[in-house]
């Protein structure tokens, strides 16, 4: 299975090891077209009004909302900002697949980023995992449709509507791979139910 | 919990990828550096070409000068502080710059030794012209490493022997015997640990960067295909005529630096780049790259 992870700016390069790990085929995205060769998209952490930038030159918006209505998607960090509903900053537009909304950097400069444990809920399990926060958004208002996975200081980190997944940190610096292996086996194997239930 | 780790230092380097860090000098040129699409912009008083010019002693900036940027730009903010003033160092980490540039650019504080960086919270990057100086940076605590190249001469050829020196090396390496290792570190002046890593990795174990003397979209992509995993434009940009799309067209050639119908596209039309210099001209005790050890 092909994953596309969008290659305009940021850490895409270690969500391409995070996927060979899985067995799952990596391929860059710098162009709204190479969406078409996908089943499911990471937006990696970067820098979001670069991103921005680069997603409005390149006409990415509405192939990307397109794309997402029937595959899944996965955001770390500013890719969670980008899946947003709003981040309250003109600089930024998002694509709003995840009915909430993000404060950037409410977790303040470099010197505040951090690693730690984090229990997080996946398929009804309580699973500890580690999470490093680098210059991270916070989640100031989550949609009623939006599963909470797990909060760190009293805001939820990792959350998922449908077939989209949004994390606060980046579970590709430390290795993890239990959320990509649930967004992309696991939406699957639930998207693979639905059509043979139909 | 841990605050300031290595891991955590790295990983804000891993963010900067595939962009462009700018430098500015002000906060109206930050606006600009963060509207046309930077990752990061890098606080100093006055640019490498204007430093070469006006002579003197060049040291950190006047921090009211990079707070003013840190509350205009919501990008990181870096700064620089002479080679071995730790003092200055930890002047930038009380202000809570995002990553501090050990600079060559600055007149250096020590004439034998570097910051011992894993001592500070705050993540650094430091100039290198091979592979050695480079692994003696990482060992003393770098997050993040750019190759030196010649700052402020819009001259892209010192920028390209030092990428072509260090990934020659790296190269080398990894064919390298385990035996043979040894002696590769004593001759390059290195962390043994580190060889050994770079042997296995085949890379540098933090990101590597390209910086001094980056002036077109061609040599943004130029240094990438040679390696660089993001480029530094220090005076290439607010010495060219029109800034703001030279700023936006050196964004797009870091993205598509494989792309030579879309480098075609943002090279066309560009209004004049700095004028530059060529190296002869310099006279050899004023190269910036000679400093640093």
């Amino acid at each position: 299975m092909k994953i596309g992870i969008l290659a305009l700016q940021g850490d895409f390069d270690k969500h391409r090891l995070i996927l060979e790990q899985l067995d799952l085929e990596p391929s860059l995205v710098r162009y709204p077209s190479d969406l078409n060769h996908v089943s499911g998209l990471i937006i990696p952490g970067g820098e979001s009004t670069t991103m921005t930038k680069l997603m409005t030159r390149g006409g990415f918006y509405k192939y990307i909302t397109s794309f997402a209505n029937t595959n899944p998607v996965l955001g770390t960090c500013a890719g969670l900002i980008m899946m947003s509903s709003q981040a309250k900053d003109k600089r930024i537009k998002t694509l709003g697949l995840l009915d909430l909304d993000v404060e950037r950097n409410a977790c303040g400069r470099q010197i505040h980023s951090i690693c730690v444990p984090l229990n997080v809920n996946i398929n009804g399990k309580s699973q500890p995992t580690e999470a490093t926060f680098i210059r991270a958004p916070k989640i100031v208002r989550c949609g009623p449709n939006v599963n909470v996975l797990a909060t760190f200081n009293g805001s939820p980190c990792a959350v998922q509507s449908g077939l989209h997944l949004g994390l606060s940190f980046h579970p590709e610096l430390n290795g993890v791979t239990i959320f990509h292996e649930f967004a992309f086996k696991k939406s699957v194997a639930l998207k693979e139910e639905r059509i043979h239930a139909a | 919990m841990s605050k300031g780790s290595y891991e955590v230092k790295v990983g804000l380097a891993e963010m900067l990828k595939g962009g462009v860090i700018m430098d500015v000098t002000d906060a109206k040129q930050a606006k600009i550096a963060e509207d046309a699409g930077a990752v990061a912009v890098m606080a100093l008083e006055r640019i490498p070409a204007d430093i070469r010019v006006d002579g003197g002693i060049a040291r950190m900036s006047d921090p009211s000068m990079i707070q003013d940027i840190q509350e205009t730009v919501s990008i990181p903010v870096m700064a620089k502080c002479r080679i071995g003033h730790f003092a200055e160092a930890q002047i930038l980490e009380a202000i809570e710059i995002d990553f501090i540039d050990e600079s060559e650019v600055l007149t250096p504080a020590d004439e034998a030794n570097h910051i011992w960086k894993h001592s500070f919270k705050v993540p650094f990057v430091c100039g290198c012209r091979n592979l050695g100086e480079a692994l003696r940076r990482i060992g003393e605590g770098a997050a993040l490493i750019r190759t030196k190249g010649e700052a402020g001469s819009g001259n892209i050829v010192e920028a390209v022997r030092h990428m072509r020196e260090v990934q020659s090396k790296i190269r080398q390496l990894t064919k390298m015997d385990d035996d043979e290792l040894m002696a590769a570190a004593k001759d390059m002046g290195a962390p043994f640990s580190l060889v050994q890593q770079v042997s296995n990795l085949g890379k540098l174990p933090v990101p590597n960067f390209a910086a001094g003397g980056i002036a077109t979209p061609a040599d943004a992509s130029l240094m990438m295909q040679l390696g660089a995993e993001t480029v530094f434009v220090g005076s290439g940009i607010f010495k060219s005529e029109d800034p703001a799309s030279r700023a936006q067209a050196i964004v797009e050639a870091v993205t598509y630096y494989q792309d030579a119908n879309k480098l075609l596209k943002v090279s066309t039309g560009l209004k004049s780049a700095m004028k530059g210099l060529d190296i002869s001209e310099i006279p050899e005790d004023q190269l910036l790259q000679e400093r640093g050890w």
